[in-house]
């Protein structure tokens, strides 16, 4: 495989737009203006609202939708440009999920997983051998005979999973492959995606609209909204400090941390008259997040600090917290700037009387 | 009964499953790819070609407005060409494969459209040729609608063969008319017509049997 040499991504979106003809007459922007770069063995997550463009932007990769402006690399190859045999090739290098698997339902899991290989033109006993590897590997290897009606949603998606390997992939698609199956099953298959990431070095891009999948395996983040990325960066960043008031609302679900109602209530947004307390939000981050700061705030600063809420959180294995607390409104300041001495991020989120 | 009149009956039965079979053999031939262009070539759709798709689709239609015995008899000089002779048998085989080939052309149209397009899509995804996605995809997916849109043309073909007696081809229907109707033999005619309500149940039954067993989608539906 060539890898683009100039720089190193095994994915990169530049200044991609895409306009679909609207009905009568006029275009709809479904991408503005995106650029984006893959680093190659990551899995990025794309997260946005319904109709965002993730889709879009997604089936740009292998060339189901072409952009309108801008240029889509994969692996070196522009694909934009590339039609015929030049696409299809471009194609098996890059496998694709679904979010409701689209198996074939005349064809068993054997028969399934062996379908990219069919249309490859491998010869059959290499087939043979590749599908059986790949059955094992997604544990199916009872089922081998199953026809998809036979299966379990979590158990379609692995089949998915092992049809988009057959043609050894450089890069794997996710279109929302976890949206139509319940939590725990997602686990299993988000597992089986970082098993593969991790064991075949594969690139891996894919989209969701919940943080939680973005949290357990992806270790890059896009967020998109109206057809334009408006933050990403390493899931990390994104998560202890994002900046874009959409990725903070997809945060606030996932992160789990909310002011209790009582709080929330009598919460204003300016210091009312009289005693009142600060309402902050602490984001412990790096090597302090397990620390033991608030204590150690309390007892250097003679500071009565009331926990609100709190959580502590792992993405890989970096540890960050949240933490909701509420502190005297006269010696708030003093507070915040020894938290920020120490490395931690606040936010004042308002005041209680 | 006489052995004369057993004898006939047997004969036209089997002249009309060998009408029958043969058009339905010949339609399919000529239906199955003309179906699959159908449901292909609209814009934007794999093999796209809009402007084909409108005329075929409209020679399609009017094929199949014609009324068969109409048809018949206004195809006769084509018969007499490509049969070498306009009647018997083996001469209505050709207007009834003419009626057979847009009738199975829609109901293949039909089942192909039925196919959910997330199957293209993962066709496409996989870097499918559009002869590979018909293939592969399309015509398996299809092949229970396929094989129940089979048995609804043999039974109209059945219904058909009764009318070929117009141009000389012979068969259960043209025994009854001769018979039963010209020459008043009721109990000709009751078994005709006991012998095509059998052929039709007959043909009914196995058609959806097989349908069945190519049926994958649920789990009950699994052959044995
Ligand atoms: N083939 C098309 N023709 C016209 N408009 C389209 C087409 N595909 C997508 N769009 C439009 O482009 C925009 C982005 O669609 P897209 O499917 O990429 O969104 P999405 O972020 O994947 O949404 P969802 O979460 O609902 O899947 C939407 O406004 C959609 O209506
Ligand atoms: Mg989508």
């Amino acid at each position: 495989m060539k890898t683009d040499t100039t720089t190193g991504a095994a994915i990169s979106f530049d200044n991609v737009g895409k306009a679909f003809p609207k009905k009568g007459g006029g275009s709809v922007m479904a991408l503005d203006d995106i650029s984006l770069s893959v680093e190659p063995g990551t899995i990025t997550g794309i997260i946005g609202r319904s109709g965002a463009g993730k889709s879009t932007l997604l089936r740009m990769v292998n060339g189901l939708e072409k952009p309108t402006s801008g240029k889509v690399t994969v692996a070196g190859r522009d694909v934009g440009a590339a039609t015929g045999a030049g696409l299809r090739e471009i194609r098996r290098e890059v496998g694709m999920i679904f979010q409701h698997f689209n198996l074939l339902a005349s064809r068993t899991v054997y028969e399934n997983v062996a379908l990219p290989l069919e249309i490859s033109g491998t010869p059959s006993r290499e087939i043979r051998k590749r599908v059986d590897d790949l059955v094992a590997r997604v544990g199916l290897e009872d089922f081998r005979n199953r026809y998809p009606a036979e299966l379990s949603g979590g158990q379609k998606q692995r089949v998915g999973v092992a049809r988009a390997l057959a043609t050894q992939p450089k890069v794997l698609l996710s279109d929302e492959a976890t949206s139509a199956l319940d939590p725990e099953t997602t686990q299993t298959v988000l597992e089986l995606l970082a098993d593969i990431n991790r064991d075949l070095g594969l690139t891996i891009l894919l989209i969701t609209h919940e943080m939680a999948v973005v949290r357990d395996i992806a270790s890059h983040v896009a967020v998109i909204e109206d057809g334009k990325i408006v933050e990403d960066g390493s899931t990390y960043d994104i998560f202890t400090d994002p900046r874009h008031p959409t990725t903070k609302s997809f945060l606030s679900g996932v992160t789990g941390v909310t002011l209790p109602q009582f709080i929330a209530r009598d919460l204003t947004e300016t210091r009312p008259k009289g005693p009142s307390r600060e309402v902050m939000r602490i984001t412990f981050v790096g090597d302090n997040a397990t620390d033991p700061l608030l204590a150690k705030m309390s007892t250097e600063l003679g500071l009565q600090v009331n926990i609100l809420a709190g959580a502590v959180e792992e993405i890989g294995p970096r540890p960050f917290g949240n933490l909701l607390i509420s502190v005297e409104a006269d010696r708030a300041e003093e507070a915040r700037n020894f938290l920020e001495h120490n490395q931690q991020r606040t936010e004042v989120l308002g005041y209680v009387g | 009964m006489s052995a004369n009149l057993i004898n006939m009956l047997m004969e036209a039965t089997w002249q009309t499953i060998y009408m029958v079979a043969i058009s339905t053999l010949l339609g399919a031939i000529g239906g199955l790819p003309i179906g699959v262009f159908l449901a292909c070539s609209q814009k934007g759709e794999l093999l796209s070609a809009p402007a084909v798709n409108k005329v075929l689709g409209v020679v399609v239609n009017a094929t199949r407005s014609v009324p068969f015995i109409i048809l018949v008899v206004a195809i006769i000089p084509f018969t007499r060409l490509v049969a070498g002779t306009s009647i018997g048998t083996t001469a209505a085989i050709v207007p009834l494969t003419i009626a057979a080939v847009p009738f199975i052309a829609r109901l293949v149209e039909n089942a192909i459209r039925e196919v959910d397009s997330g199957l293209i899509e993962a066709a496409r995804s996989m870097g499918a040729t559009p002869m590979q996605i018909i293939r592969k995809v399309l015509i398996p997916e299809a092949l229970p609608g396929i094989t129940l849109g089979l048995t609804l043309a043999v039974v109209s073909l059945l219904g058909y063969s009764a009318m070929v007696g117009a141009v000389g081809g012979e068969g259960l229907g043209d025994l009854g008319i001769r018979y039963g109707y010209q020459r008043f033999m009721p109990e000709v005619m009751g078994l005709v017509v006991l012998i095509l309500v059998v052929l039709v149940q007959l043909v009914q039954t196995i058609g959806e049997w097989i349908a069945r067993r190519v049926d994958k989608r649920a789990p009950s539906n699994r052959g044995a």
